[in-house]
């Protein structure tokens, strides 16, 4: 498998007003892979943010490495490097640069030389894949939350990236929007192989990660697959975070006394476990 | 104070070649002391809604009443000016409504424009600094130096810091972690609870909308066209579908296992507590 980015024992602090320093991302390693889906899940504040600026040369690590498409990243191969990243920030306010919404989307597409002709078709096509084709004339910060970061999202796909940072890109979205969202993503994940990082809270969309890489106070405190992390559900809980919906009823039941085999993280297992264990006798 | 909209259109730009309407025709009851959800897909108009009821927005048709004050579009700005006493509200984005040196100033400034002395404003802002789990040492920093959770933390608390009697939530846990979601929204309860807090929450949680409310107002398309407890809601799927909107996990898992069991499991499960204690005694039941 070819690797995509990694980190080297990468740590970073920001300078504090009273001079002292607290390391918001501290000794951190981890490697994703071409067309992997990493999420990035951790208590608000742990660095998560921090690794998403580290990883696109916003930041520079104080210590450690970090390569992305093999390079480590340096104020010379920056721009090259970034042309193949879409990244979409935690409040798409700080992200729009253009004065309407199509405006908008072309803009990276223009600052990478890409021709007239072929720039307008690729807006309105990502606009398509996001459901914000009707607003190619909008004002960006005239829009309601949602829509901001369903353009944030189309200005991200458009660059056809090879990696794609998405930092709690869909949390105003409507659960249909969110699923919606999240579709047309893992679609070209499947089609173009795109690997994508996805910084999150929402555990059902970290059951859909390859690897998910668990933050906590700067620290990468677990790595491995959903299963694999889910089932240290208390450590989970002692950290701030929290188990898919599935895999808390199953606890519940249990509490309440009814046999349920296995683990199970989605809802169509679990009234499948109920199926075999308590109906099909 | 009780709360209605009679008939409430607005328009973004008015007049202008970009303007943009957001509502039509919505209509609301809001009583003094309750607990009111509102849901509705993006752009549906909540968040523009919610901006009448502390009088950022005046309706450019029809009028929102909040206890004795009645805003229409003719409404002066003065008269709004007791309304903000009163309503306090949380923006979708904290960036929104963030402004000061520091996170200590920023909590403190509603109590000081409200006329609360300097040391019980500041006293009021370390308490919340703690209630809502954020690290003390965060005090003296900047809001902008902050994660977007952080931020969140200290938007919220910088309302709740003027003590209003009408707490205006729009998406307040967005951004939050899984605790951080719980604990709040629990604090917000306690609040409408003991204190009487009339509490308005826009919410993608259909979940925390079933949970905390007792009245669910639906938003399509700019239009008001559902209202009524989470059990009328969330009992007519059908018609939420129409909407774009779906059911709450724990609704939606009591109709799977109603399906497998081959009948109802009773009420409605508004929350996973109460799924589980419905599905346990459907099966213990079904042992006898
Ligand atoms: N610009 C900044 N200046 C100083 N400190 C900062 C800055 N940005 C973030 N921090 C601090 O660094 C730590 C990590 O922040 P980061 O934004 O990476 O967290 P996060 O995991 O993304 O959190 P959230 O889930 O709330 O978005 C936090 O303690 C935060 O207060
Ligand atoms: N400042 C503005 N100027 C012009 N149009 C606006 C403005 N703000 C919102 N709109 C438009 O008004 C409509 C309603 O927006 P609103 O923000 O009320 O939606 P919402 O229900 O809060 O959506 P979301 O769930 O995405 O936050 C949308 O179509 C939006 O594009
Ligand atoms: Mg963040
Ligand atoms: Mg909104």
């Amino acid at each position: 498998m070819k690797e995509i980015l990694s980190l080297d024992h990468v740590s970073f602090s920001y300078e504090a007003e009273d001079g002292g320093t607290r390391r918001a991302v501290d000794d951190v390693s981890f490697t994703v892979n071409d067309g992997e889906w990493i999420a990035i899940v951790g208590h608000n504040g742990s660095g998560k943010s921090t690794l998403a600026k580290l990883m696109i040369g916003l930041l520079f690590p104080e210590e450690g490495k970090v390569k992305v498409f093999l390079e480590e990243l340096n104020v010379d191969n920056l721009w090259e490097i970034r042309s193949d990243i879409g990244i979409v920030f935690q409040n798409p306010d700080n992200q729009f640069v253009g004065s309407t919404v199509q405006d908008d989307v072309a803009f990276a597409l223009e600052n990478n030389g890409i021709p007239f002709e072929e720039m307008v078709p690729r807006v309105h096509e990502s606009l398509a894949q996001v459901n914000m084709e009707g607003f190619l004339d909008h004002e960006p910060h005239h829009l309601s939350g949602g829509q901001k970061q369903r353009v944030a999202i189309a200005g991200a796909l458009a660059m056809r990236p090879k990696l794609l940072i998405l930092d709690e890109a869909t949390s105003m979205l409507d659960p249909q929007g969110r699923d919606e969202v999240i579709q047309v993503v893992d679609e070209l994940k499947q089609t173009t192989g795109l690997t994508v990082i996805s910084i999150t809270h929402d555990l059902e969309e970290v059951l859909l990660a390859d690897k998910v890489v668990v933050m906590n106070s700067g620290k990468m405190m677990l790595t491995g697959k959903p299963e694999e992390i889910f089932a240290h559900g208390d450590e989970l809980e002692s950290i701030g975070l929290d188990l898919p919906f599935a895999a808390r009823l199953s606890r519940s039941l249990r509490q309440a006394g009814i046999a349920i085999q296995g683990e199970h993280m989605t809802e169509e297992e679990l009234v499948n476990e109920l199926w075999t264990s308590h109906f099909s006798k | 104070m009780d709360i209605t909209l009679q008939q409430v259109g607005y328009s973004y730009a008015k007049g202008t070649p970009f303007e943009k309407r957001a509502l039509y025709e919505a209509n609301a009851s809001i009583r003094s002391g309750s607990y009111t959800a509102i849901i509705g897909h993006t752009g549906s108009g909540k968040s523009t809604l919610l901006l009448h009821l502390n009088g950022l927005l005046k309706p450019t048709e029809g009028a929102v009443r909040i206890g004795d004050v009645s805003i229409t579009a003719a409404t002066k700005a003065k008269e709004l000016k007791q309304i903000r006493r009163n309503v306090g509200i949380v923006f979708q984005f904290p960036e929104h409504q963030l402004f000061e040196e520091t996170v200590e100033k920023d909590i403190m400034f509603g109590p000081l424009n409200f006329g609360i002395p300097e040391e019980e404003a500041r006293q009021r802002a370390h308490e919340l600094i703690r209630l809502l789990g954020l690290p003390e040492d965060i005090a003296q920093k900047s809001p902008f130096d902050l994660s977007g959770g952080q931020m969140r933390r200290v938007a919220i608390a910088g309302v709740l810091a003027f003590k209003p009697s009408v707490l205006i939530l729009d998406e307040p846990t967005a951004g939050l972690d899984p605790r951080g979601r719980k604990e709040i929204m629990e604090l917000f309860n306690k609040l409408h609870k003991e204190e009487g807090l009339t509490t308005i929450l826009v919410t993608h949680s259909m979940e925390d909308a079933a949970r905390y409310a007792d009245q669910i107002l639906v938003m399509h398309e700019g239009r008001s066209v559902m209202s009524g407890t989470p059990e009328e809601v969330f009992g007519d799927a059908e018609q939420l579908k129409s909407f774009r909107l779906g059911l709450p996990r724990s609704v939606a898992f009591q109709r799977d296992v109603e399906k497998l069991f081959g009948k109802p499991l009773g009420k409605l499960t508004l929350t996973e507590e109460q799924l589980a204690s419905a599905i346990a005694a459907a099966l213990k039941e079904g042992e006898q």
